[in-house]
């Protein structure tokens, strides 16, 4: 549905390099990074809303490279929402009828589905200024589809709302895609959000695409370590390999499987740690002693640091396995891991 | 407050009610509060006219030289006015090219409505587009970006988004622009000082008659001033209401 060939774009705060990206009709694809990243940015050019330097876009068969954004079919919903402030609910989702020319019984068919689907009808003739986060976020739904657009772009559509709200409308997310063939193309900060909703993503950082496949992949099989320490793995070593063995400080670490010789990175997932205050004969081929050397309270669970030799691993513990476990800074205390649990690249 | 207050106030209430109706009598009174209304409004409406587009390219994009163009526009703002008259004389004037040529095409600009106009264009100018440019820039371009995406030209972007949310603010530059320029002496005495406008004329009748005879005919000028800026307070009040 959507591809990307070599696209670059300079613009004054950010730039993208290269980018190559292929995503399929009525795919939900999930873009992420950080900050700065150039997430909106590529969202903007594939609407055609910011000027190509080089490279070319396809959307569908055709070249819209050089398309006036008007004529591409393609739907944005950002972060604010942007509601036309001067327009009541229901001529905000209308608006780009003005435009298309679109069987008026079809129209009053797709108005009526998706006031219906998002629960617009209570506001219909209200002005967009004292509506909710929530109801904003779902009159902004309406407008981009109520045209029939081949892609839906969402800028962060979540961020804006309360925790517990966000739920639901995920969900409604989930079902607006489904009942459609619109292809949706997210960016979000949310893991918990990309792996529900994505059937594929892409990493992106400094302007480019550095990893793309399902949100799974990506999430226990990073391929550098900007990714890796992306998504959380924050044990990332650098090793070197030897047969099935990596080596990396004074540490030993069967890996179970044999990687190309030679110097890389292991990464593992601190959920995949297991503390414990005596060494565990079980299939753990890992087991280490070390000392704990911090303990930090992250809510809903404790990050501990244990060093081990010259390496500090982090695991996560909750408050109750602490608690049983009567681990305190100092103490002395053993990592677990099984190899599989370790990701080399 | 008093120091703004006091000298107006004295101004006000020192010629009698009688002499107030007759300055108002006065044929050449009339005419020139009334020329000074509608030229200050022609040049209100030539900067709408002009302004307008560039106010909002310079909102909307970001280019070298733009702080440089921004602060060409600001000049009229710090030059002191009859410098303003006299370059205006000197560009249109007969030793050069351009006074010339509108010579030529039949407009005189040396003591004429026109040159009226031209004046209190120049001196009005900055006012309206520094006014409408923050319009522009209060709105979001995102606004523009989502309606060009649901199918809308740039044109119908303008006239469906974009001015429906930035008149206001053009309504309140047009106000500004005028009221500055209602307000010119220095520069218009030089290019124009027949056909005489309001505050050459409050100039002439106490160069000749004494304060007394200058008097009513300020207050009537300062009642029409007061009336302009009266429209861009409730206006703007107006306006920060709705945000």
């Amino acid at each position: 549905m959507i591809r990307i060939r070599d696209l670059t774009i300079h613009l004054k705060e950010f730039n993208l390099l290269d980018i190559n990206l292929d995503i399929g009709t009525n795919e939900f694809f999930i873009l992420m990074g950080p900050t700065g990243a150039g997430k909106t940015v590529l969202l903007e050019a594939i609407a055609g809303l910011v000027p190509v330097k080089s490279g070319a876009i396809h959307i569908g068969e055709k070249n819209v490279t050089r398309l006036a954004p008007e004529k591409r079919g393609v739907s944005i919903v950002y972060q604010d929402y942007s509601l036309f402030p001067h327009l009541t609910v229901r001529e905000n989702i209308t608006y780009g009828l003005h435009f298309h020319r679109i069987d008026k019984s079809r129209s009053d068919e797709t108005f009526d589905r998706l006031v219906e689907d998002l629960n617009l009808g209570y506001i219909l003739n209200r002005l967009p200024l004292n509506l909710s986060g929530g109801e904003l976020q779902r009159v902004a739904m309406a407008r981009a589809l109520m045209i029939d657009p081949k892609i839906l772009l969402l800028d962060e559509p979540l961020s804006a709302l309360d925790p517990g709200f966000r739920e639901e409308i995920r969900a409604g997310l989930k079902k607006l895609h489904r009942g459609s063939n619109v292809t949706f193309l997210m960016v979000t900060h949310d893991f918990a959000e990309a792996l529900s909703l994505s059937d594929r993503a892409a990493i992106m950082n400094n302007g480019t695409i550095v990893q793309t496949g399902t949100m799974e992949d990506i999430f226990k099989r990073p391929d550098s370590t900007f990714v890796a320490d992306f998504v959380g793995m924050k044990n990332l070593f650098s090793a070197e390999f030897h047969g099935t063995k990596a080596r990396t400080g004074t540490l030993e670490i069967e890996l179970g499987v044999k990687p190309a010789d030679g110097h890389g990175y292991i990464a593992i997932r601190p959920e995949d740690i297991v503390l414990s205050r005596e060494a565990l004969t079980s299939s753990m081929r890992n087991s280490f002693a070390g000392n704990l050397t911090e303990i930090s309270d992250c809510g809903l669970y404790y990050e501990a640091g244990i060093s081990v030799g010259n390496i500090t691993f982090t695991s996560l513990i909750t408050k109750g396995a602490l608690f049983e476990l009567q681990l305190s800074e100092g103490t002395r205390a053993f990592v677990s891991f099984k190899s599989t649990a370790i990701h080399t690249f | 407050m008093a120091f703004i207050l006091l000298p107006l106030i004295e101004m006000m209430t020192a010629p009698s009610f009688t002499m107030l109706r007759e300055t108002i009598k006065d044929k050449d009174v009339v005419r020139s509060i009334w020329l000074s209304v509608y030229t200050a409004g022609l040049a209100a409406l030539i900067a709408f006219v002009f302004g307008t587009p560039l106010a909002y390219v310079l909102a909307r994009n970001d280019f070298r030289g733009k702080k440089l163009v921004e602060s060409i526009i600001d000049l009229p703002i710090v030059i002191p006015h009859p410098v303003v008259g006299i370059a205006i004389l000197s560009v249109a004037g007969k030793n050069h090219w351009i006074g010339e040529l509108i010579g030529q095409l039949g407009i005189r600009i040396m003591g004429s409505v026109a040159g009226i106009v031209v004046v209190l264009t120049f001196v009005g100018m900055p006012f309206y587009i520094n006014t409408v440019k923050s319009g522009f820039e209060s709105i979001s371009p995102r606004l523009e970006k989502v309606s060009r995406s649901l199918g809308a030209s740039m044109f119908s972007t303008f006239f469906r988004i974009t001015f429906p949310l930035a008149w206001r603010s053009m309504l309140v530059g047009i106000v500004m622009c005028a009221a500055r320029a209602i307000s010119e002496f220095g520069a218009v005495v030089i290019v124009a000082y027949h056909p005489m406008i309001a505050p050459v004329m409050i100039y002439e009748r106490f160069e000749a008659y004494g304060l007394k005879y200058s008097q009513p005919v300020a207050v009537w000028l300062v009642f029409i001033c007061l009336t302009l800026f009266l429209v861009l307070r409730i206006l703007t009040l107006h306006d920060r209401e709705k945000t």
